[in-house]
């Protein structure tokens, strides 16, 4: 019983930041059509950041609640700084090539951004566990957690929540489901579609650069930490169906759930489990487990 | 097969490199090795390329050519480079074909990520287990040639040298049949490709093969090159990227321009290496960007340009 509640928190948890990362991912991935190698990347600062700024105001004898706000804080201006810059720097002039290609421009977008975090941040590993610290821990069920890892539920719980909202009861989602249905017609429309896949891509990295923000203080901040991550999301918005916000939801409650049973009970599959679901997601239903068939448009 | 000019510029080339090797310094016929090896892959991943199709996943059939030869290396103590070639290439290509049977369906970014998928999921094995070597990896005892074993790294490199050789003027005759042809033709119509009374899919699946073949093949050469086999350099998603890095930025014009195109990288890597260990992934990178964004012919283009067309064929 304590092992199951314990498997299913895990899951949780794993699920949530999953979900975090992934929901930028899949919102890029909807509206622009671009599969972003360099969301990784997002993650991956936002992680750094985040770590980064914890440790400096801790040594300044700041209180360590102001962590949750350099979290949010770390998130945004990563999302905005970097969105801004690779959308109207580079994206913006491909958005008439092959797919694929634009998939491979973010794989050397990817390695660019990997190299200047160890530039600026160097190679040693950050740890910002003060958040962490400060939460305490709870029993529950006869298993002690720690408060923080519990908090990510939550954070991703709002996450959701807001996606949703934004999607469907603001002027907003109307224009970016507009966009989504047909990017055409909705210039036709006369909506302002530069502008809509700016802020797009934006918010997804700020949800990219969140999920790692928000994780930093559960780990170690190192090199290398952007490469798992962009394949486990890319595992879960496959699962989930390209570009549905629900599609991500539901993927990375698979995808975390089964990892955590495999991690406890048998380590080995850990990571085969994994990409062995996406990969038959991918051959019995390429567009993903919920999301429904599209139309063929002519 | 060997009436144009493609043909008779890597029977040259085969020749000079061969004699230039015995007279080079070892780090050159280390980069060379290195660079012919990886080259094998990018054949392959030029083809599918030229129908329209990107792989983000070939370190599936890298990795089991270098694995194949690790697990013979010491399960059997098979040391022969040419058997350790053919079981690479047949571990590979088995798969690859059996794979190839749902692959055929796929395109676009799907056909990247199922290939991604299924390296992953042999990722995920090999880290995890450790009859495998787990993240280690394997080290690899000399390869011999039909029974005596070579003092120095060369007569590998004139092997190596020969087999992409002889894989160019195969892939350079294979491009010319009929069959070969319908690269192109369906990367940009398939319907009208059917049309004309072939199989968009059999082609297609032909083609995953062979490109599976040749990077098992590659596999099993770098392996040997480099005496050691480990997950994270031979079968990751990131080594997928790079062997898709290394075709974009060879360019799909010709055979040739894998070989020139891997050496570029090896070349390349080294120096960024040197230059700044930290940033050499910001050297990759940024290169790869300016070929997708100026020269999206690659080197080739650049090299027919000089070359006033002189050469393209």
């Amino acid at each position: 019983m304590e092992a199951a509640l314990t498997i299913l928190l895990d899951g949780l948890q794993f699920s949530s930041y999953l979900f975090i990362v992934s929901a930028g991912l899949t919102i890029i991935f909807g509206v622009m059509k671009i599969l972003n190698v360099a969301h990784g990347s997002f993650y991956a600062w936002g992680a750094y950041t985040a770590a980064f700024f914890i440790g400096k105001f801790s040594d300044m004898g700041l209180p360590d609640a102001l962590g949750f706000l350099i979290i949010v804080a770390a998130a945004i201006v990563v999302g905005v700084i970097l969105g801004f810059i690779i959308e109207q720097g580079i994206l913006k002039y491909m958005y008439e090539r092959d797919e694929v290609l634009i998939v491979l421009a973010t794989f050397g977008l990817f390695l660019v951004l990997e190299d200047i975090i160890l530039i600026a941040f160097g190679t040693d590993p950050y740890f910002a566990y003060q958040p962490m610290a400060l939460l305490d821990a709870v029993e529950m069920g006869g298993i002690v957690r720690d408060v923080y890892g519990l908090t990510l539920i939550g954070v991703a719980a709002l996450v959701a929540v807001g996606c949703w909202w934004l999607l469907n009861k603001t002027k907003w989602g109307t224009l970016l489901k507009a966009v989504i249905f047909d990017r055409e017609v909705g210039i036709a429309m006369g909506i302002n579609v530069p502008l809509v896949y700016t802020l797009t891509f934006i918010g997804g990295a700020i949800l990219g650069g969140l999920g790692g923000a928000y994780i930093a203080p559960t780990i170690s901040v190192a090199p290398g930490l952007g490469t798992e991550v962009i394949v486990l999301s890319f595992a879960v918005v496959v699962v989930g169906g390209m570009g549905s916000i629900a599609g991500a939801a539901i993927g990375s409650l698979i995808i975390g759930i089964l990892r955590a049973i495999a991690v406890h009970e048998l380590p080995q599959v850990e990571l085969f489990v994994v990409f062995a679901v996406m990969a038959v997601v991918l051959v019995f239903r390429p567009e993903g487990l919920f999301a429904p068939a599209k139309p063929r448009k002519i | 097969m060997f009436n144009d000019k493609t043909a008779k510029f890597i029977l040259l080339a085969g020749l000079v490199l061969c004699v230039g090797g015995a007279l080079a310094p070892n780090w050159i016929v280390n980069q060379f090795m290195f660079g012919f090896a990886r080259a094998l892959a990018i054949l392959g991943l030029m083809v599918l390329w030229r129908t329209g199709l990107v792989s983000f996943g070939h370190a599936f059939y890298f990795g089991l050519g270098a694995y194949a030869v690790a697990i013979l290396d010491i399960e059997l103590g098979v040391t022969d480079v040419f058997l350790r070639l053919v079981a690479g290439a047949v571990v590979a290509g088995t798969a690859g074909f059996l794979i190839g049977f749902i692959m055929r369906n796929y395109r676009d970014i799907f056909f990247a990520m199922l290939n991604t998928a299924i390296s992953m999921v042999l990722f995920g094995i090999v880290v995890k287990t450790e009859s495998l070597g787990s993240t280690d990896g394997f080290a690899i005892s000399m390869s011999t040639i039909l029974g005596f074993a070579p003092e120095t790294k060369y007569p590998l490199f004139v092997i190596i040298t020969l087999i992409g050789l002889t894989s160019a003027l195969l892939v350079n005759f294979y491009l010319k049949t009929t069959v070969g042809k319908l690269t192109t033709a369906i990367r940009d119509n398939e319907i009208r490709v059917e049309y004309l009374g072939f199989s968009v899919a059999h082609a297609i699946h032909l083609k995953y093969t062979i490109s599976t073949i040749l990077a098992g093949g590659a596999g099993a050469l770098m392996a040997m090159s480099l005496g050691q086999v480990d997950p994270e350099s031979m079968i990751n998603w990131t080594v997928s990227g790079e062997l898709v890095f290394v075709t974009i930025l060879s360019g799909p014009g010709n055979v040739i321009a894998p070989f020139i195109g891997s050496l570029v990288f090896e070349v390349l890597r080294t120096y960024a290496f040197e230059l700044a260990p930290q940033a050499w992934q910001l050297i990759m990178g940024a290169t790869f960007l300016t070929i997708i964004f100026f020269v999206p012919g690659g080197i080739w283009s650049l090299l027919e340009k000089l070359g006033g067309k002189k050469n393209a064929k």
